[in-house]
């Protein structure tokens, strides 16, 4: 699952799942529903996305901001996701794929741009209390 | 924020007092009400902007000063060429974004009972919203040839006229753009959006001037009661986005390589020197050229709707702003007068009379000023004056928001403030229902108070009000 949290003048992310990648495929979903109805695009086409970064958190910010150039290269939006994320030599790599659509601005009732993931709030870990205690929590404010 | 926790230097100056690692102290320039409504994370952000190494006088805040990455938005902050840094967090994610001013020999009254149909062709014929691509296809050479020359190259093609170029700053092609040190990935992304809006708090607006405070500087600015005038507030897109994502990666690698303490990560840095540094600005000066282009080609779009509609219509660009950008100037430090990178992040540069940078008309008066409100509120023009020079000569570029973009949704539905609007006689036509009721009017602070603290703290003086005729947001 994913959610949106409030920021004074941009939009919190957050995608909650069971394992690490779960959470970084909801807070994709998260990132694309705040450009447009998510639940209307259809996964048609595949796109494929690679990223590395040394700790988890920078990794989330380099996915999401990999997927936001994916989409504008080719005019699309992306509504389903798939992640591997491994440690080699110090390094967390990703390996993913996003499926969507070309975007249609009135189909998919297109909301905003976001013009990049940000390291502010920047958190990927396991929750130890609150709602969603037990479960992998893969959040940032993007910046709108 | 409490005002106690400031040293009250006078009204609408706060002094946050250097302690631990701060090289200067820190300096907001504000009404006490606007200091107790601000974000507590404005004082966090203008001490750790305080810490960076090479920074002069003070780290500065505006009056319209809310949370941002690195620097607040509304920060200014000013680095000795010799041994300062260059930062992203002081320029943002959108560098160059600004706003263009046009003017017109139109009145309000010739406009009002056309305002639907000026408005509906503006919303057609300027590109705007999610994923919105302009009608200029630029090869790769193109490509270039627009982040080193920036508006300049699109006037070349027949966007816009010489005379625009004048009323430009920097006359829309700044200095020590280089291309070669925009990523490929950043080129891609450009595909066809110069002469588009873009979304968020993006916005084109028909306003009136239904109030003039400086009559001598109005008349030479040519601004008169009741004239139509026309605020687009954009900046560099997509291309520009990954300038600043490419780069925050870059300057983390390089605040780490040159030993330099970060507080927190979007205020990662690079020696104005070092090689990173260079690359950055040169980067950073594609972007603010990019925007430039961008105004001048969606100012050509307003000028020909315009002519529709209105065939009498002359339509002059008046001024254009970045308040997104790094800029190489001189200021008078300790006695002296020194080379500085100026960093602002959500602020103007407001240059007092006589700056040779400013145009010739509006030399005598000092640099116009500005100050976009919102969608429901007013809008303002200031002008430049001498003592602006305790801020770099700098001053707020908006309202600010106040309440967040979620709340905003949650109280306030697209359609309804449309009605709203129109009934308090401004027509809006959003790309976006939901992106419209984020952007609503009380979501923003009172721009009154932000603009009366910057007059009052001799950082600009108000020249004229704008009130708001139509509005199209992306």
């Amino acid at each position: 699952m994913y959610e949106h949290f409030p920021h004074e003048a941009d939009i919190g992310i957050r995608g909650i799942g069971k394992t690490i990648e779960e959470s970084f495929c909801e807070a994709a979903k998260a990132l694309f529903n705040v450009e447009v109805k998510i639940k209307k695009v259809h996964a048609e086409k595949k796109v494929k996305i690679r990223a590395d970064a040394s700790n988890l958190s920078e990794l989330l910010v380099e996915w999401l901001n990999a997927l936001l150039a994916k989409a504008s290269i080719h005019e699309m939006v992306f509504s389903k996701f798939k992640v591997k994320i491994e440690e080699k030599k110090g390094k967390q790599k990703l390996m993913g794929e996003a499926f969507g659509e070309r975007l249609d601005v009135e189909k998919h009732s297109a909301k905003e741009e976001v013009k990049g993931a940000t390291y502010s709030q920047l958190k990927v870990e396991k929750a130890t209390k609150g709602k969603h205690k037990g479960k992998w929590i893969a959040q940032c404010i993007v910046d709108v | 924020m409490d005002p106690a926790k400031f040293k009250k230097i006078n009204d609408w100056e706060w002094e946050i007092p250097k302690t631990g690692e701060m090289r200067v102290p820190g300096l907001v320039f504000a009404s006490e009400k606007l200091i107790r409504e601000m974000d507590e994370k404005v004082w966090e952000q203008v001490s750790n902007v305080a810490t960076l190494p090479g920074i002069q006088k003070a780290s500065i805040a505006m009056a319209d000063a809310h949370w941002g990455y690195g620097f607040p938005i509304g920060g200014v902050g000013a680095f000795r060429a010799e041994d300062g840094v260059v930062s992203v967090g002081g320029v943002g994610f959108d560098g160059g974004c600004g706003v263009r001013s046009l003017k017109t020999n139109l009145t309000l009254k010739e406009v009002q009972p056309k305002i639907k149909q000026l408005v509906d062709e503006l919303f057609d014929i300027v590109p705007a919203g999610l994923g919105s691509r302009g009608k200029i296809l630029m090869s790769d050479a193109d490509v270039n040839e627009v982040l080193k020359q920036g508006a300049k190259w699109v006037v070349e093609k027949g966007y816009g006229t010489e005379e625009d170029l004048q009323y430009i700053e920097d006359n829309g092609s700044i200095q020590g753009a280089d291309p070669k040190q925009v990523s490929d990935l950043a080129i891609r992304r450009e595909k066809k959006q110069v002469g588009t809006l873009g979304s968020g708090n993006h916005y084109l607006e028909v306003q009136y001037i239904d109030e003039i405070y400086d009559e001598k500087a109005a008349k030479q600015f040519g601004l008169f009661p009741g004239q139509i005038m026309v605020w687009i507030h954009c900046g560099s897109r997509a291309l520009g986005h990954q300038i600043g994502t490419d780069y925050l990666k870059v300057l983390a690698d390089a605040s780490r390589k040159y030993e330099i303490p970060i507080r927190e990560h979007e205020l990662v840095c690079a020696p104005i020197n070092s090689e990173e540094g260079q690359k950055y600005f040169g980067a950073m000066c594609c972007a603010l050229n990019y925007a430039h282009a961008n105004r001048q080609v969606i100012a050509h779009l307003v000028r020909q709707g315009f002519g529709k509609i209105f065939p009498r219509a002359e339509v002059k660009t008046f001024y254009e702003v970045s308040h997104n950008s790094c800029k190489v100037e001189t200021h008078k430090i300790e006695g002296k007068m020194k080379k500085v990178y100026v960093h602002r992040k959500g602020a103007t540069r407001a240059f007092g009379p006589d700056h040779k940078e400013l145009p010739a008309a509006y030399r005598s008066i000092g640099q116009p000023v500005l100050i976009g409100g919102t969608m429901g509120t007013a809008s303002y023009i200031l002008h430049g004056i001498p003592s602006g020079e305790k801020a770099f000569f700098s001053a707020c570029h908006g309202a600010g928001r106040a309440m967040s973009r979620t709340q905003a949704k949650r109280k306030w539905f697209g359609t309804r403030l449309v009605q709203e609007l129109q009934a308090a006689g401004i027509y809006v036509k959003a790309h976006s229902m939901s992106g419209l009721a984020e952007e609503a009017p009380q979501a923003y602070k009172i721009v009154e108070d932000v603009v009366d603290a910057i007059h009052s703290a001799g950082l600009a003086k108000k020249v004229a009000r704008l009130k708001p005729v139509g509005n199209i947001k992306g």
